[in-house]
C-alpha cells in the first residue's frame, strides 16, 4: 500500500504552499512557477487549496512566533508521508534576520524539512529543479 | 469550479480559535464589521537595522516586500542621504527613476492579476503575469536577478545600465505598452468586470484624509497626492509625465489609476533614456555626520517613507521604517462595511496589501466561524457568474 | 519665512524650529502642547500624519510626529521628550485615525503610553510576548 502511495506522489504531487513571515518574494516565484513561462502543470506538480490534499509542502518565510503556532498546526493536518520543501535562503537559515526577537525559525527547528532550496528568491527554475530533487528522493 | 484553480497563498482554517488577520463579522451576506489583526510578518526590522552598517541595511530593508523591493532601499539611502547632505550624481538619479518606474509597472500588473484571481477571471491572472516576465528579464539583464537585485546605495547605484540594454529595453517597454493599452480596454469596455469591480469598497475623500492613506489608493478617492510630484527627487521632475487621480474611490477607480499609472510610467522611462546623462553612477563618501533625515519616495503602493538618525559612525541610532500598506490596510475597516461578503476579498485586495496578509480572511456570525477564506473567495466567483449570466444571456466565457 | 512656520510661532510661541534643508523641519516642543498643535496642523492646515516614531535616547524617549505637507512636499516633525521612567503622553487617534496603529506600535516596543487611546492592545508582537519586554529601548536583552 505505501509503493502505492509513494507512486502516486512521484506521478503527480499536490504541493501546499506555507508563508510564515515572509517578504511575498518567494511565494511570487511559486505562483509564478505556475504561469505560461514556466507551466509546473506540465510536469504534473498541482498546487491544492488544502494540506489535508497535500502531499509537499512548499514553506517560505522566516517563521516568526505568531506564525509558528500555524505552521505546526498544517504540518500536522498533512498527511504522512510528506515532504517539507524549504523554499528561500529565509526558509532555509534565516538569513539576515536570524538575531531578531520576533524570529523563532529556521523551519528546520521545528519541521523535519527534506530538500532546501536557497536563493533569494530562487528563480521558478531553481524551484521546479528543487520539487524534482525532492521526488527522487522517495 | 475547479477546486484546483484557487491560489493557495495560504493555510486553510477549519478551526477558529486561530486569531485571523482579517476577520469579518457578518450578518447574512452583509459585511457589518472588521477587525484586523496583523504581526504575521513581522520580523523586527527597526530592532536590526541599529546593528548593522549603512551598506547591509540596503539590503536588509530590500527584503520587507518582495513585490516593491526596490522602493525600500530607495527611500532609505535618500535619508541618510538627506541626513548626510550627500549629493548624488546625475546619472545615477536618472538610473535610480528608470529601475523605479519599471518595479511599478510590474507590480501593477501582479496586482491586475490577483485581482483578476479574486474575481474569478484566471486568464487575466495569466496574461498579466506574462506580461510582468519581460520587465523581471530587464532587471536581470542590468543586475543579475529578477527582483531584490540591491540597485541603490548610499551616494548612488551600484549597477550601470550599458548602451547595450537600451534597445533591448525599448523593445520590452513596447510589448508592455501594448499589453497595458489591453487590459485597460478589457476593464473598461466589458461590461461584466466593470460591474464586478464599480461601486464596490467605496472609500470617500474626508475618510481617506482621515486614515492617512497614501497612493493609488487615496488618487483613486480624489486626493492628489503623489511624492514623485509632490517632493521630486531622483529625476522626477526632469522628464514631463501626469499623476492620475479618480474620485470615485471605488474598486474600479483603483484599477484605473493604477493601469494608466503603467502608462506615465513608461513615459518617464522612455524620457530618462533619451535624456540619460553620462557620468559617475556613485558619490565618494567619506563619512555620515550625525544628524536625521527623512527619505520617502511613491512606492507601487504609495508612499515608503525612511526616518534615519545617524551616530556619525557606520551604524545608525534609530531608523524607522514605514511601509504603504500600513496607512491602507487600516482604511478598509471603513470600506468594507455594508458591502455584501462576496466583495470582501475585491475590496481588500484593492488596496494592494502584502498576499500573506489577504490569504487569512473569514467571515464570523454570532461569534462563530461562517466562511473561511475559501468560500469566500468562491462566493466572490459565483457573484461574477451570476453577473454574467444576467448581462450576457446563458453565454459563458471565462 | 514660510506662512506655515510664522502661524506656528504665533500659536505656540514657545516652539524651536529647526530648518535641516528646505523641505524637512523639525519642531520642538512640550508634550502637554501635542493636542493642540496636531489638532492645528492636521484639522485646520490640512497635513498629514505620516508616521510617528518613537526613540529611546539618553535624555529619555523621544516621540516624532511626522506630519507631510503634501502641496509643498515638505515634512514637518514635531518631537515631544518624554521621561524614560514613566513615558506618557495623550492620545492624538481622535484628531486623526492614522495614530491609532503607531501609537499601539510605539505603546508595545517602547512602552509609551498613550493617554485615552481607545484600544491599546499590541499590535505587532504575538500573544505570548512577555509584556515587560521592549524591544527598541536601548536596554532590551
Amino acid at each position: 500500500m505505501k509503493d502505492l502511495r509513494v507512486w502516486g506522489l512521484k506521478k503527480s504531487p499536490w504541493v501546499f504552499h506555507v508563508a510564515a513571515a515572509s517578504c511575498n518574494n518567494c511565494d511570487i516565484e511559486i505562483l509564478a512557477a505556475l504561469t505560461p513561462r514556466f507551466d509546473v502543470e506540465r510536469f504534473g506538480i498541482v498546487l491544492v487549496g488544502s494540506p489535508r490534499h497535500a502531499d509537499a509542502l512548499l514553506v517560505t518565510g522566516v517563521l516568526n512566533r505568531k506564525s509558528l503556532p500555524r505552521v505546526l498546526r498544517v504540518y500536522e493536518q498533512t498527511p504522512k508521508p510528506c515532504l517539507v520543501i524549504a523554499v528561500g535562503t529565509c526558509a532555509c537559515d534565516c538569513h539576515m534576520f536570524k538575531d531578531s526577537y520576533n524570529v523563532v525559525g529556521p523551519y528546520d527547528r521545528h519541521l523535519p524539512v527534506d530538500v532546501y532550496i536557497p536563493g533569494c528568491p530562487p528563480k521558478p527554475e531553481a524551484i521546479i529543479a528543487g520539487v524534482v530533487k525532492a521526488l527522487s528522493k522517495l | 469550479m475547479n477546486n484546483r484553480r484557487i491560489i493557495p497563498i495560504g493555510p486553510y482554517h477549519p478551526l477558529q480559535e486561530e486569531p485571523e488577520f482579517f476577520k469579518l463579522i457578518v450578518e447574512g451576506e452583509k459585511v457589518v464589521g472588521l477587525e484586523i489583526n496583523i504581526g504575521y510578518n513581522h520580523r523586527g526590522h527597526e530592532f536590526l537595522s541599529p546593528r548593522m552598517t549603512y551598506e547591509q541595511i540596503a539590503y536588509l530593508v530590500e527584503r520587507i516586500c518582495g513585490i516593491c523591493s526596490n522602493s525600500h532601499p530607495f527611500a532609505f539611502v535618500q535619508a541618510v542621504e538627506d541626513a548626510g547632505k550627500i549629493e548624488v550624481p546625475e546619472r545615477a538619479k536618472y538610473i535610480r527613476t528608470i529601475n523605479h518606474e519599471l518595479e511599478r509597472i510590474h507590480s501593477h500588473l501582479l496586482w491586475l492579476g490577483l485581482a483578476g484571481h479574486f474575481i474569478g477571471y484566471n486568464t487575466v491572472w495569466m496574461w498579466a503575469w506574462k506580461y510582468r516576465e519581460p520587465i523581471l528579464d530587464i532587471f536581470e539583464m542590468i543586475t543579475g536577478n529578477r527582483n531584490h537585485y540591491g540597485m541603490n546605495k548610499v551616494g548612488g547605484v551600484r549597477w550601470d545600465i550599458k548602451d547595450e540594454h537600451i534597445p533591448v529595453i525599448e523593445k520590452d517597454l513596447n510589448e508592455v505598452e501594448k499589453a497595458v493599452g489591453m487590459f485597460t480596454r478589457a476593464i473598461l469596455d466589458d461590461p461584466v468586470i466593470r460591474a464586478r469591480l464599480e461601486g464596490v469598497g467605496i472609500l470617500p475623500k474626508e475618510v481617506a484624509i482621515d486614515y492617512g492613506v497614501v497612493g493609488p489608493t487615496a488618487r483613486a478617492s480624489g486626493l492628489a497626492i503623489d511624492v514623485r510630484k509632490d517632493d521630486p527627487h531622483a529625476a522626477y521632475d526632469k522628464v514631463p509625465w501626469d499623476i492620475v487621480v479618480f474620485t470615485e474611490g471605488d474598486v474600479l477607480a483603483k484599477a484605473k489609476v493604477r493601469l494608466l499609472e503603467c502608462i506615465e510610467s513608461i513615459k518617464i522611462i522612455r524620457g530618462c533614456l533619451k535624456d540619460l546623462p553620462k557620468g559617475e553612477i556613485e558619490a565618494k563618501i567619506d563619512e555620515i555626520p550625525p544628524g536625521e533625515g527623512i527619505g520617502r519616495t511613491e512606492a507601487p503602493r504609495g508612499e515608503v517613507f525612511h526616518y534615519v538618525r545617524t551616530s556619525g559612525g557606520n551604524f545608525p541610532l534609530r531608523h524607522k521604517i514605514r511601509a504603504p500598506s500600513y496607512m491602507n490596510i487600516a482604511s478598509n475597516e471603513y470600506a468594507c462595511v455594508g458591502y455584501p461578503i462576496a466583495d470582501a476579498a475585491l475590496t481588500l485586495a484593492a488596496v494592494d496589501p502584502c498576499y500573506c496578509c489577504t490569504e487569512r480572511l473569514s467571515a464570523f456570525e454570532d461569534g462563530r466561524l461562517r466562511y473561511s477564506y475559501q468560500d469566500i473567495l468562491r462566493m466572490s466567483w459565483e457573484k461574477t457568474e451570476k453577473l454574467k449570466r444576467r448581462m450576457r444571456g446563458n453565454f459563458k466565457a471565462e | 519665512m514660510r506662512e506655515l512656520e510664522k502661524e506656528l510661532r504665533e500659536r505656540f510661541p514657545e516652539v524651536e524650529i529647526f530648518e535641516h534643508s528646505p523641505r524637512r523641519l523639525y519642531l520642538t516642543i512640550g508634550k502637554e502642547r501635542i493636542r493642540e498643535i496636531a489638532q492645528f496642523l492636521f484639522k485646520e492646515k490640512g497635513l498629514r500624519l505620516s508616521i510617528m516614531t518613537g526613540i529611546d535616547t539618553r535624555e529619555g524617549i523621544e516621540v516624532l510626529y511626522h506630519f507631510s505637507e503634501d502641496k509643498t512636499g515638505t515634512y514637518w516633525t514635531v518631537k515631544v521628550l518624554l521621561d524614560k521612567a514613566k513615558p506618557k503622553v495623550d492620545t492624538i487617534s481622535d484628531i486623526t485615525k492614522a495614530a491609532s496603529w503607531i501609537e499601539r506600535e510605539i505603546w508595545e516596543l517602547l512602552g509609551v503610553e498613550f493617554i485615552g487611546h481607545p484600544n491599546l492592545i499590541p499590535l505587532l508582537t504575538a500573544e505570548d510576548w512577555p509584556r515587560d519586554k521592549f524591544p527598541l529601548r536601548r536596554d532590551y536583552e
